[in-house]
C-alpha cells in the first residue's frame, strides 16, 4: 500500500463517500487542538469537511475557522441539547445531517471529521457516524487514567495521549501510560504528543492520511 | 382499541431523530424567568399543548390521511385529478398525473404547516427535526412495493415517505410525523396523538435538565395532562381539504422565545 501513497496524494481517490473519523474525550484534552492540526497538515493532499459538537456556543468552530485552517464554509456546528455523548452515540441524526450536508455542498470528499463535546471516559461514537474513531487524552488528567479503561480508551482505533510536554509538572509517567493502555488495547496503536510543540501533530496525521486513503472507495469511472 | 405498537415507537424520546435537542423554547423560557419552577412549568406545557401542540396534532393528522389517501389511490402513472380542487389541477395542466398531483398536495399541506408558524426560527427548528424524523422514517418503514416488480402495475408507487420527501424534502415536523406514521401502519387519531405527546414531552425533559427539578415530579405533569392529550387527538381528526380549515391557534410568546433562542449566545439546545 505504501507505493501507493504518493500518487494518492496528487490524485485523491473518488470515493463512495467521504471516511468518517470521530475524535472525542474529556474536555479540554485538546481535540480541536488536533483537528486544527490535522486541517494544516492534510488540508492539501485531502478535502476535508469538519462538525463540531460544542456544548453551550459554538466556540470550537469559532476557533477552527478563526485559526484559518479551513474554507470557513467547510466547518458546521451542532448543537446537542445537555447530552453530547447522545449526539454521536444514541441519536447520531444532527451529525450525520451535518455530514451529509458538508458532502453534499463540497463532495466529493476524502475526509469529515466529527468532533465530540468533550465528555467523560465511556463516550464512544456510533459506527453509524464514524467509520474510524480517535479518543484524546492529556497527561494532565493523570497517568492512571488508560488504566481505568473504559470504551473510549479501549476501542478507539487510535488512543492519543496529548499535552506530553506537561508531564513533568503534573508528575506524570509517560511510560506507565504507555504499559497499562497496551495492557487494555492489545495491537491498537497509542500515539503521544504535544501539540504545542508540535503544531502539525505530525504522527496523527501519517495514521489518519493513512486511514483516508485505504478508505474502500468505489473505482474512478472512465472517464 | 389496542394501542399501535408503532406508535410507541414514534413517540419514544429514543427514536433516532434528532428530537433530544429540541427544549421547544424551555430553555428560552427559563432564560428569561419564566419558567423556573413546577408550577410555572406545569403552566407552559399546557398553554404549548393547547397552541402549537394542538396546531400540530391537526397537521399531523391530516399528513397521515393523505398517506392513507395516497395508498388508496391509482397507479403512478395514471392521471389523478379529482384530488385537485380545480386551480391546484389547472396550475399542472389538465390531467395530472398520480406524482404530480400528490407531489402538489404534499407542497400544500406543508404550506398550511408554514403559514401557521409564525416565527422563522421555529420553522427552521421544525423543518430540521421534519428532515431528520424522514430520513429515520424512511429507513425504519421503507416503502414496500417501490421496488416490488412482481406487484401489480397500481401497486408500484412510491410510499406516502417518499413521496413527501420527493416534493417537500424538508418538510415541517408535524408533517413528517404524519407520514411516518401512515407509513408504520398509524392512523390519523394516531398521528394526532404522537404530534400533541412530542409537543408536551420533548420541553418538560429540558426542564428537567435545566432546572435540576425531580424528574418523577415532572412526569406527574405530563401524567395529569393525558385527559387533554385524547382530547387534543380527536379534536385534530375532522379537518379535510380544503387544508385552510385546520386549526390556527397561535402562542406569540413561544414565538418570541424561539426568535430570542436563535440570537442567544449561550445555549444548549438547538431551539
Ligand atoms: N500545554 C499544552 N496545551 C495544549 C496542548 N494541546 C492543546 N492544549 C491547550 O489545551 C486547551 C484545550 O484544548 P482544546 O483543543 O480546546 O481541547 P478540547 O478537547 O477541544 O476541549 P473541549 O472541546 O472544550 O472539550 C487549550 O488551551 C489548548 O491550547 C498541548 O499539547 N500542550
Ligand atoms: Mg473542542
Amino acid at each position: 500500500m505504501g507505493a501507493n501513497h504518493d500518487d494518492h496524494h496528487h490524485a485523491p481517490a473518488h470515493h463512495g463517500r467521504a471516511l468518517r473519523l470521530g475524535v472525542g474525550g474529556p474536555v479540554g484534552s485538546g481535540k480541536t487542538a488536533l483537528v486544527a492540526a490535522l486541517c494544516r497538515t492534510l488540508g492539501g493532499s485531502l478535502r476535508l469537511g469538519v462538525v463540531t459538537n460544542d456544548i453551550y456556543t459554538t466556540e470550537d468552530a469559532d476557533f477552527l475557522r478563526r485559526a484559518g485552517v479551513l474554507d470557513q464554509e467547510r466547518i458546521l456546528a451542532v448543537e446537542t441539547g445537555c447530552c453530547p455523548h447522545t449526539a454521536i452515540r444514541d441519536d447520531i441524526a444532527a451529525n450525520l445531517d451535518a455530514v451529509e450536508t458538508l458532502e453534499d455542498r463540497f463532495g466529493p470528499l476524502d475526509l469529515v471529521i466529527v468532533e465530540s463535546g468533550g465528555d467523560n471516559l465511556t463516550a464512544t461514537f456510533s459506527r453509524g457516524l464514524a467509520d474510524r474513531q480517535i479518543f484524546v487524552l492529556d497527561v494532565s488528567g493523570g497517568d492512571k487514567v488508560p488504566r481505568k479503561g473504559g470504551p473510549g480508551v479501549t476501542s478507539a482505533d487510535l488512543l492519543v495521549i496529548n499535552k506530553i510536554d506537561l508531564a513533568p509538572l503534573v508528575d506524570a509517567d509517560l511510560d506507565v501510560m504507555a504499559r497499562d493502555a497496551a495492557a487494555v488495547r492489545g495491537d491498537r496503536p497509542v500515539l503521544f504528543t504535544s501539540i504545542r510543540q508540535d503544531p502539525s501533530a505530525s504522527a496523527v496525521a501519517a495514521w489518519v492520511s493513512e486511514q483516508a486513503l485505504s478508505w474502500p472507495h468505489e473505482p474512478v469511472s472512465a472517464a | 382499541m389496542a394501542v399501535n405498537p408503532a406508535l410507541l415507537l414514534l413517540t419514544d424520546s429514543r427514536l433516532p431523530a434528532g428530537g433530544h435537542a429540541h427544549s421547544g423554547g424551555t430553555e428560552q423560557a427559563i432564560a428569561t424567568g419564566t419558567v423556573h419552577d413546577l408550577a410555572s412549568l406545569a403552566a407552559f406545557l399546557r398553554g404549548r399543548l393547547h397552541t402549537s401542540g394542538h396546531v400540530a396534532a391537526a397537521l399531523a393528522a391530516a399528513a397521515c390521511a393523505l398517506g392513507e389517501e395516497s395508498s388508496r389511490t391509482g397507479a403512478c402513472a395514471q392521471p389523478w385529478p379529482e384530488a385537485l380542487g380545480a386551480s391546484r389541477a389547472e396550475a399542472l395542466g389538465t390531467s395530472p398525473t398520480r406524482s404530480e398531483a400528490l407531489g402538489a398536495l404534499w407542497i400544500l399541506l406543508d404550506a398550511e404547516a408554514d403559514a401557521r408558524t409564525a416565527s422563522p426560527a421555529q420553522r427552521a427548528a421544525s423543518r430540521t427535526q421534519g428532515r431528520l424524523l424522514l430520513r429515520v422514517a424512511r429507513r425504519l418503514w421503507p416503502s414496500p412495493t417501490l421496488d416490488d416488480l412482481t406487484a401489480g402495475p397500481d401497486l408500484r408507487c412510491p410510499g406516502a415517505l417518499d413521496d413527501l420527501a420527493l416534493a417537500v424534502p424538508n418538510p415541517h415536523h408535524p408533517i413528517a410525523l404524519g407520514a411516518a406514521a401512515h407509513a408504520a401502519g398509524a392512523s390519523p387519531e394516531d398521528a394526532a396523538l404522537a404530534a400533541a405527546y412530542h409537543a408536551i414531552t420533548g420541553p418538560a425533559t429540558a426542564a428537567v435538565r435545566l432546572l435540576g427539578l425531580d424528574p418523577v415530579a415532572v412526569h406527574g405533569l405530563l401524567a395529569d395532562l393525558t385527559p387533554d392529550l385524547a382530547t387534543t387527538a380527536s379534536d385534530a381528526t375532522p379537518y379535510s381539504r380544503p387544508w385552510a380549515e385546520l386549526p390556527a391557534r397561535s402562542a406569540p410568546a413561544l414565538d418570541l422565545l424561539a426568535e430570542r433562542h436563535a440570537g442567544a449566545k449561550v445555549r444548549l439546545f438547538v431551539s
